[in-house]
């Protein structure tokens, strides 16, 4: 079933990404993690259909945020990105997925690991998990090309000062801050030893990035101890928009 | 048609196309690959959402579970390649 859905806030995170306020009339509410697809039509009747994840927490005013990363060659991302304004309408069809999920009864340690944009369904579970003042133990690892690229920087940086806060670890794959202790490249098992949950604690494990990050990441866990079922995974596309 | 590497998503990016047909949440189902019998949620399924419809494939054996293509005012759903799908009819997502 599809919804119409207003554009009401418009705000960026980096050059390349931005954050949609969507007022959906009718919307259910949803699960951190859950995604929509959102369907946009041109004037000659040509519609394309994509899957983003939901950034913010369910929350009772019948919003969701979403965080849209735009693709060179993407054929809806450039217009959600740059030329979407608010008042614009577009049709959205959610919340979609119940296997990915975190549910806030939830009480085990929580080890999130993101790539690049792979931030934005696990933003929706910290978020969830502060606004529940859930007692999960949460740790946040993020891999990003370079400080520009950075997600969320600001809510993320103030973290450490709630109490029931997350732990959070950067790692830059291309470029670091200036004085940044470790150089830059993708995670490695020293990485994953000194900044996630020891796997005695069974923790469960998220994982979201492209193909390419999840397949590293889920094997060093593995190797690290964890179990297969104990990490959850969402690959993102490597070619095109997200689908 | 591509390789069979890397190009393709979780089970869980297909659940939009799906949920116009099934009534409940599919990607939290466990369904058995008719080919080597193994058992898994939908959502662990290997999907190829670049054709003109979605390929979901078995994340142990590669083997054809579902596939799924839009054909003008029709939807056509092949399913042979799972033996079966457990839904939790209580889950609501």
């Amino acid at each position: 079933m599809w919804r119409v859905a207003t554009v009401v806030a418009l705000r960026d995170e980096t050059p390349t990404a931005r954050t949609l306020t969507l007022d959906v009339p009718g919307w259910p509410g949803h699960v951190a993690r859950q995604h929509v697809d959102v369907r946009v039509t041109a004037p000659d009747g040509y519609s394309a259909v994509r899957s983003y994840s939901i950034a913010s927490a369910p929350d009772s005013q019948a919003q969701i945020e979403l965080t849209i990363e735009q693709l060179p060659n993407g054929e809806v991302s450039p217009y959600l990105t740059q030329v979407v304004a608010p008042g614009d309408r577009l049709e959205v069809r959610g919340p979609i997925g119940g296997w990915f999920v975190w549910r806030t009864e939830q009480t085990e340690p929580v080890q999130l690991i993101a790539g690049g944009s792979g931030i934005v369904p696990l933003m929706a579970m910290i978020r969830s998990h502060l606004s529940a003042r859930n007692t999960s133990q949460f740790r946040l690892l993020y891999s990003v090309r370079e400080p520009e690229a950075l997600f969320y920087r600001d809510e993320l940086g103030a973290l450490s000062k709630d109490k029931y806060s997350v732990g959070v670890t950067y790692a830059y794959s291309r470029k670091t801050p200036k004085d940044w202790p470790r150089p830059p490249g993708r995670i490695d098992a020293a990485l994953v030893a000194n900044a996630t949950w020891p796997s005695v604690l069974a923790p469960t494990c998220y994982v979201c990035g492209p193909t390419s990050f999840v397949e590293n990441v889920t094997a060093l866990l593995t190797a690290s101890g964890n179990e297969r079922d104990k990490i959850k995974t969402e690959r993102f596309g490597s070619t095109g928009d997200r689908k | 048609m591509t390789s069979l590497d890397s190009n393709y998503l979780d089970g869980n990016a297909a659940a939009g196309e799906l949920s116009k047909i099934f009534a409940m949440d599919v990607t939290a189902a466990e369904g058995q690959c008719a080919h080597c019998g193994a058992r898994k949620r939908f959502a662990e399924a290997h999907v190829y959402m670049q054709s003109p419809g979605i390929v979901a494939r078995c994340a142990i054996c590669q083997h054809v579970l579902l596939r799924l293509v839009n054909v003008r005012d029709r939807v056509l759903l092949d399913v042979r390649g799972m033996a079966y799908l457990s839904i939790d009819a209580a889950r609501t997502p």
